[in-house]
């Protein structure tokens, strides 16, 4: 009956539970072409759905005219805004508490805007229909510096609501005013700045980027009209989120929609929000009765899905001669494009930008954000980072770096001066937050020892006096960022979505033999979620993670959760797992006492068995306790071995880390190589080693494309300029540097497994450390802040403003 | 449209279907074969996730009309795996080097590295990241697709890669 003999320690190896490197689940159908991605879905007499789009960034609609377009063979239809309106569906809300246009009723706001959907037998006849329906604009004039939106005589974007002017988030100052957010103490902080010894001020811009998932946005939607249910395969971080936002504009019951996310290639925040294409997809299945698909081109989702930054932060710092700062301040001109699509929590307009503050213990702070409508596209994702917290870090990161430079003092001194340190934790931020726990110093000194920070100070001066002396021609920057993510939302107090706190939930169920499915309310878009959350249910039941399956993206068989973003699948669903888990030990533990024959309280847990405490050779093995829970169970107890645990975090996580990167800028050419990237991530307790240094890799790379490239660019009319990846900077393997990865782990204090998420920190640390190193490299010759992206055509600019091309 | 026959040889097998002139030969892989393996990342022949090989050359099928491999031999992922369900060394090496996350580039990734591995079967690391600059991959960062294509270079030539994913 009972096992044969091994050591606890063989035993837990062979579950591959917690800090295991266990190898992926997903990747046997993924290297083999068997994922099942939305475009994949075949279903017998499918429509395919393509949008006309408009070509002016402002104009009026005098008409549409569809005549043409019908005569294409197969063409069914042609939906514009006036047959939504019937169904109050040419609207939609947003996450933010706004409106956007499904399709556009009297004007275009953005250059591609949605204007009709047109629905046709197949996709190339449907293309050619968009190319036939007839739009009448008149052109009107544009904003796009969103520093001129508030202009007195600024045109006037949104009619819609000109004469609104209580927003979702109070106020409005003009009518192309969407928000002003505050936090922190403003006189407090006015009067460290009177006081200070030494003051900076710079505005720091970080540009319009976009997420660009090498999948893009897509859907199938398919009514019944029988059962009168609604089914919706889509490209979708939250699923739940889709379906009770479905079922509140659609008015069809939420039991009657179905929402599965399959397969999903990339996200990165780009797949949170629900698109113009889904409410038409959707609403030409209802019109036809038959499946429609939508699936974007590469154009369509660089140049009207959600695009991410566009924030201008002008940041002030105080401080002592001696490096300590005494007030943070800062204000920020956020650019929401035309409709306020921004994907945060709903109390929270700026997201948790008020992380401003960063790693230093800054005893007072004050930030303001101020959000303005332009004639670009909506959006305001967290391009894998949580809710604008990359730009928050890039900000103060900067600011630290130009505080420095003033100061006459290294970066990392800096930074080592002013880090919170281990003792003040948990601490209470000057703008709000109880971070968690850290050890900030520790994982500087591990990172400067770990790259010869001293011996690159000294190669750098040599190579400065070798330039001065015309001997070299190469520029040599060392990038230091310590950055501190906060993730995890989120408490139910103070993070809810439409409404909905921001819990996330685990179901597990043990067969009898066993095994195990659980069903959790995130959905992986490439992190792994089948694999690591198996290893936590390994690890808390003893059950080899080979046994369990995972399953998440299915609302019909998922317990409601709040999806995908901000880091938040460890630190909330990863521990819903592990409480859920929890229950059903507690049920095993009184099942094992049963069999027994003692007291619960005499039994001890061991790996995958209880065992009678004094008496190790008596035990019950978690399989058998399985099967004992469909026929032995104590009388009273109900049948049945499973459990479901919808998790309120206590308090966000906060993982943090210190990076340092050498690059070498070639003055005549712009062109800069980094020779070193050295990454120290602490995110608490290591679910899987391979899986978090795979993370780590992905966001340094997406953060070099940021810093080094990557940009949205609009012209004054208002046309995008970087539609495509010919002129959208995507790194290839071969400028993309090599990584090297570290940790230090110091556990979160109130996670159930002391995890703290991983995925979005290398984006955050990564930008500012980027930017920090190209700063670097010219800052000794007067340079003070050189914008992002770091392109070749800039960085030689900024080489020439700086007089470094004279004869 | 009027259709045209087109004819290929696809994994082996002879095909014959009648399409639009227009027709590109990433539609016909998914939409006329069903194999849904490649994937269509970006249109413009910048990403890769379409790759398939095609008489022995890495090709993007979305930027190629099917008649255009009237004729041709083509592989495509679906055709990599043996027949009795082994995997290939490079399907291996992407798993066990963790070489892929969301795995939408991943059947453009490991078709594009096995032509490299063709032609080159010992390509150093630098060969390796220039031999795979036209497929984008967003998750990995490269770093450990690199690993993957060693490890399968070192398989397929008896050595065994020994450098762990960590």
């Amino acid at each position: 009956m009972n096992d044969v003999p091994s050591t606890s320690q063989e035993r837990a190896e062979k579950l591959e539970g917690l800090g295991c490197k266990r190898k992926r689940v997903e990747d046997i159908r993924f290297v083999q072409g068997k994922g099942n991605y939305v475009d994949d879905l075949r279903l017998s007499g499918t429509l395919f759905g393509d949008l006309v789009r408009s070509p002016h960034a402002h104009a009026r609609i005098k008409s549409i005219d569809v005549s043409e377009a019908m005569k294409v063979p197969g063409v069914l239809a042609v939906l514009t805004a006036a047959d939504l309106k019937p169904l109050a569906l040419h609207y939609m809300p947003t996450l933010a508490g706004d409106v956007q246009a499904v399709l556009a009723e009297d004007k275009v706001l953005f250059q591609n805007q949605e204007v009709a959907f047109v629905v046709a037998e197949t996709r190339e006849a449907a293309a050619d229909a968009v190319d036939l329906v007839d739009v009448a604009y008149e052109a009107l004039p544009v904003v796009i510096d969103p520093f001129k939106a508030m202009a007195p005589d600024a045109p006037v974007l949104r009619e819609d609501i000109r004469d609104k002017l209580e927003g979702a988030h109070g106020r409005r100052k003009h009518y192309n005013h969407i928000f002003t957010w505050e936090m922190g103490d403003k006189g407090a902080t006015d009067a460290a700045f009177e006081r200070a010894e030494v003051t900076i001020k710079e505005l720091i811009s970080y540009q319009r980027v976009h997420p660009s998932p090498l999948e893009t946005c897509q859907c199938v939607a398919s009514f019944d009209k029988v059962r009168g249910e609604l089914t919706v395969w889509g490209t979708f971080q939250a699923p739940h989120v889709i379906r009770t936002v479905a079922s509140l504009i659609s008015k069809i019951p939420e039991h009657k929609i179905h929402i599965i996310a399959p397969d999903i290639g990339g996200g990165f925040g780009n797949k949170v929000g629900a698109y113009p294409g889904y409410i038409c997809a959707i609403v030409a299945s209802i019109v036809t009765g038959r499946p429609v698909k939508w699936v974007e081109d590469r154009i369509e989702n660089l140049s009207s899905t959600s695009f991410a930054r566009d924030y201008h932060m002008t940041a002030e710092i105080a401080a002592r001669r001696d490096g300590k700062v005494t007030g943070l301040r800062v204000h920020v001109l956020a650019d929401h494009g035309a409709f306020d699509a921004c994907a945060d929590p709903s109390k929270w307009p700026a997201g948790f930008f008020n992380i401003v503050t960063g790693s230093y213990d800054f005893p007072v702070a004050h930030c303001s954000v101020d959000g303005v409508y332009t004639n670009k596209p909506p959006g305001g994702v967290a391009y894998r980072c949580s809710f604008r917290v990359t730009e928050a870090a890039y900000c103060i990161e900067r600011a630290m770096d130009i505080l420095a430079r003033k100061l006459e003092m290294d970066p990392a001194e800096l930074r080592m001066r002013n880090l919170i340190r281990r003792e003040q934790f948990p601490y209470q931020s000057a703008l709000g937050w109880e971070y968690d726990s850290g050890d900030y110093h520790a994982a500087m000194q591990k990172a400067m020892d770990s790259v010869g920070y001293a011996t690159l100070r000294a190669e750098q001066k040599a190579k400065q006096e070798a330039f001065r002396r015309g001997e070299t021609r190469t520029l040599m920057g060392i990038g230091v960022s310590f950055f501190t993510e906060i993730v995890g939302a989120g408490p139910s107090k103070n993070c809810d979505i439409l409404g909905i706190a921001m819990f996330d939930s685990a179901e597990i169920r043990v067969h009898p033999t066993g095994s195990v499915i659980a069903r959790l309310g995130t959905k992986s878009q490439g992190q792994g979620h089948e694999t690591t959350y198996a290893q936590i249910i390994a690890s808390e039941l003893g059950i080899p993670a080979d046994d369990i399956t995972v399953e998440e993206g299915n609302t019909d068989t998922a317990p409601y959760g709040l999806g995908t973003y901000g880091s938040r699948s460890t630190p909330v669903s990863g521990a819903a797992t592990a409480v859920a888990a929890r229950k059903i030990k507690a049920k095993a533990q009184m099942i094992a006492a049963h069999l027994l024959e003692v007291h619960d309280d005499d039994l001890e847990w061991d790996v995958d068995r209880f065992r009678v405490k004094g008496a190790p050779e008596r035990f019950k093995t978690m399989k058998e306790l399985a099967w004992a829970a469909y026929n032995s169970t104590p009388k009273g107890m109900e049948k049945g071995l499973e459990a479901v645990d919808y998790y309120d975090p206590p308090n966000m996580t906060y993982p943090f880390g210190a990076y340092i990167c050498v690059a070498d800028v070639d003055v005549d050419t712009g062109e800069t190589k980094f020779r070193l990237f050295y990454a120290l991530d602490d995110c608490g307790t290591r679910i899987n080693p391979m899986i978090i240094e795979g993370q780590v890799h992905g966001g340094l790379t997406e953060a070099f494309g940021i810093a080094m490239g990557q940009e949205l660019r609009y012209d004054e009319d208002g046309n995008v300029l970087t539609a495509s990846f010919m002129d959208y900077f995507l790194p290839t393997a071969v400028e993309t540097p090599r990584w090297t990865t570290d940790w230090t782990t110091t556990p979160s204090p109130h996670h159930p497994i002391g995890a703290k998420g991983v995925g979005e920190s290398p984006n955050v640390g990564g930008v500012p450390c980027f930017a920090n190193a190209v700063n670097d490299a010219f800052a000794f010759l007067g340079a003070t802040h050189i914008p992002m992206p770091h392109d070749h055509w800039r960085t030689w600019m900024a080489a020439d403003q700086l007089g470094l091309h004279a004869a | 449209m009027a259709k045209i026959p087109v004819s290929m040889t696809v994994n082996g097998k002879p095909v014959l279907r009648w399409v639009e002139p227009r027709t590109l030969l990433i539609h016909f892989l998914r939409d006329d074969l069903g194999l849904t393996g490649p994937h269509i990342g970006c249109e413009t022949t910048h990403c890769g996730a379409c790759t398939v090989d095609l008489d022995g050359k890495s090709v993007k099928s979305c930027t190629m009309f099917a008649a255009q491999a009237e004729g041709a031999s083509v592989m495509t992922i679906e055709g990599l795996t043996a027949p009795g369900g082994t995997l290939h060394a490079l399907q291996e090496g992407f798993r066990e080097m963790h070489g892929l996350q969301c795995g939408f580039c991943t059947p453009g990734m490991i078709m594009r590295a096995y032509r490299l591995l063709q032609e080159n079967p010992h390509p150093s690391e630098e060969e390796i990241r220039f031999g795979i600059s036209g497929n984008l991959c967003r998750c990995t960062g490269y770093q450990n697709i690199v690993r993957a294509i060693q490890y399968a270079a070192g398989k397929l030539s008896g050595v065994e890669f020994k450098e762990a994913a960590e």
